[in-house]
């Protein structure tokens, strides 16, 4: 027992070296990635603090007037600043597209998990109606459930998920018909471990990654629905600051006044580019280690 | 009364239309308190199947559909969902041929040890990680308290293996089934392996099934050895009968085609078997050795597989018996052994 012994100062400084070493050896990616994304979150965050005019305040004096300093993104037909309006636009736009991509995940996770380890009905039952909905056109479904639900946030909120957890429990599924076939699944049923145990504890974290790693595409994707909406005039209705709501504003003064469809729509260019990134990075660490 | 007792035991596959494609087919065999025994023979010969018959774990769509496994002369294939898990977590203990697959990637090795110890001896969170490390160093890795933060990808083949056993031992198993436990490690890891199971043998009086297409592994590990042939055992008796005066032509194939080296470090040529492994969907009447069997009658193809007495404790299925009066095999390093 005297290796057992030692001393708990060293394993702590250790550790804490290992998780510096380990942020520095991420790839560059990812650095970059989480830098774009880190900037763009932060000033979404403290949008009411970054932004020199509210989302709606009016300066009847500066219509349509160029980028400046006094208005950084330059103002739209009425008057608004397009850079404060970007700012809550995209403040709006993180939140939803995360609750649209995060909520229903771990139910989509959980749902596919179960059906690739317990196979049968339930597997049957899970997979066909997983089939359903990807049988429909994803945009004509969330569309078709805005149509009954009525224009607004609500629409979205509902529809995206409706469409999407089916590929998410796709992906668990068919991540989970290989981890149950791995040594270390079955040494939980050796072990004597309940079903629920070798599921939720050993089964699951080995499905998440995929998952995750699909989300950051996602996530993009729903972001860029929800301007598309927006731009539609099915998402998030005038006069909250919304990007794609923005864009379609300033698309008639894409000539006279380009600044208003373009700013902001190079705001959301960089939220992709980001995600992307990340999402990149996080694959090829998942790739590295699945060689091993 | 013997701790594990097969008797009889068959293994089926559904095949094509209606056919079953029997992977085992009616295995004897007993393990004794504390004793080793190994289950040895070439790849699909079953010996895998029935070590996972013993804790109903065939794969499916295999079932066990005849036989009796009894452990402590209780009926084990009758066991409720309960008794069964109790079982397991208890009385069983198996570790595998990919120590790297045999750990969960993303769960820390002291965790892993210590859920165990949770889940199956009932032990609070401090006790589980003391017990965690006293285990991680009773099975021989060196500075426990780090290994313990460490994640099985960290890890060599050697110590996920040793980390294994002590998962599998953690609650003081009477029975280790081992499948092909050294197989995917190098020679000098194997050792190192084997002397572990050896020391936790001696420390605990943990009986072992022992399954491996190595007859050194288990010449070297087993009190007693079954060879297994196309879903039979063929032959069986104490490791040292077997290992120098193997009785079955197949067992005696198999010994001669182990490769040694000569005091000059040159490779000595073996008569490898002729022939391969019957498939699973082959029925063939009689010996299922009789097609690649040089001794091979007409009768053969009437023989019953049937484990008949040739010496103490040493059966073989085969009637022939060619090898009755031939004495013991000459393994003398440096000399050609007879073809």
């Amino acid at each position: 027992m005297s290796a057992a012994t030692v001393d708990a100062g060293t394993v702590a400084r250790s550790r804490r070296r290992g998780i510096w070493t380990r942020l520095k050896r991420w790839p560059t990616t990812v650095k970059v990635g989480v830098g774009i994304i880190g900037v763009l979150a932060l000033a979404a965050l403290f949008a009411p603090l970054l932004a020199p005019y509210g989302p709606n305040e009016i300066d009847p004096f500066s219509l349509l007037s160029s980028p400046s300093g006094q208005h950084l993104f330059g103002t739209d037909d009425t008057g608004r600043d397009v850079f404060s309006r970007a700012l809550y636009a995209l403040r709006l736009d993180i939140v939803l597209a995360l609750l649209v991509t995060y909520v229903p995940l771990p139910f989509a996770v959980i749902v596919g998990a179960l059906a690739g380890y317990l196979g049968g009905w339930v597997d049957t039952i899970v997979s066909r109606l997983a089939d359903v909905f990807i049988a429909f056109p994803f945009i004509v479904l969330v569309i078709a459930v805005v149509a009954i639900v009525g224009p607004g946030v609500e629409g979205f909120l509902i529809g995206v998920p409706l469409a999407a957890w089916a590929l998410y429990a796709r992906l668990a599924r068919a991540e989970m018909l290989v981890v149950r076939e791995q040594p270390y699944m079955l040494a939980t049923t050796a072990l004597g471990f309940s079903k629920t145990r070798a599921i939720f504890k050993h089964g699951l974290p080995n499905v998440l990654r995929p998952c995750l790693v699909y989300s950051t595409i996602d996530l993009i994707g729903n972001l860029i629905l929800l301007a598309g909406l927006s731009y539609l005039g099915f998402g998030v209705q005038p006069p909250t600051a919304e990007l794609g709501g923005i864009i379609a504003d300033g698309q008639g003064y894409l000539l006279t006044a380009w600044w208003i469809a373009t700013l902001p729509g190079l705001v959301l260019v960089l939220f992709g580019v980001g995600v992307g990134l990340i999402g990149e990075g996080i694959s090829d660490r998942g790739l590295e280690r699945g060689g091993r | 009364m013997s701790l594990l007792e097969i008797e009889s035991l068959r293994i089926e596959f559904p095949g094509e239309e209606d056919e079953q494609l029997v992977a085992v087919k009616g295995v004897d065999l007993a393990v004794e308190q504390g004793e080793v025994v190994g289950l040895v023979g070439e790849s699909g010969s079953g010996k895998s199947l029935t070590c996972r018959a013993v804790m109903r774990m065939v794969p499916e769509p295999g079932a066990i559909s005849a036989g009796q496994v009894r452990f402590d002369g209780e009926d084990v294939l009758a066991l409720g969902t309960s008794k069964l898990r109790d079982f397991r977590a208890h009385s069983v203990g198996m570790i595998y041929q990919n120590p790297f697959g045999s750990l969960n990637p993303t769960m820390r090795v002291g965790s892993q040890i210590a859920e165990t110890l949770k889940v199956n001896k009932g032990m609070k969170r401090d006790a589980a990680k003391k017990e965690a490390l006293a285990l991680l160093d009773r099975v021989g890795i060196e500075d426990p308290e780090h290994r313990y933060r460490a994640y099985p990808h960290e890890l060599s083949g050697g110590m996920c293996q040793r980390v294994m056993i002590a998962i599998s031992t953690a609650s003081s198993p009477r029975l280790m089934l081992a499948d092909e436990p050294t197989t995917a490690l190098d020679v000098t890891t194997q050792a190192q392996i084997l002397k572990l199971l050896a020391k936790m043998r001696a420390e605990e009086g943990m009986a072992m099934l022992l399954v491996s297409h190595d007859f050194g592994v288990v010449a070297q590990a087993c009190d007693r050895v079954a060879v297994m042939y196309g879903g039979h055992i063929v032959e069986t008796g104490p490791a040292e009968t077997i290992y120098h005066e193997p009785e079955h032509p197949y067992t005696r194939a198999l010994l001669n085609s182990v490769p040694e080296l000569d005091s000059a470090g040159n490779v000595q040529r073996r008569a490898a078997l002729a022939g391969h492994p019957p498939e699973l969907a082959e029925v063939i009447p009689g010996c299922v050795f009789a097609p690649r069997c040089e001794h091979a009658k007409q009768d053969c193809a009437e023989v019953a597989m049937k484990l008949e007495p040739v010496g103490p404790d040493h059966a073989s299925a085969c009637p022939v018996r060619p090898y009755a009066n031939a004495g013991a095999r000459s393994v003398d390093k440096g000399q050609r052994v007879e073809a």
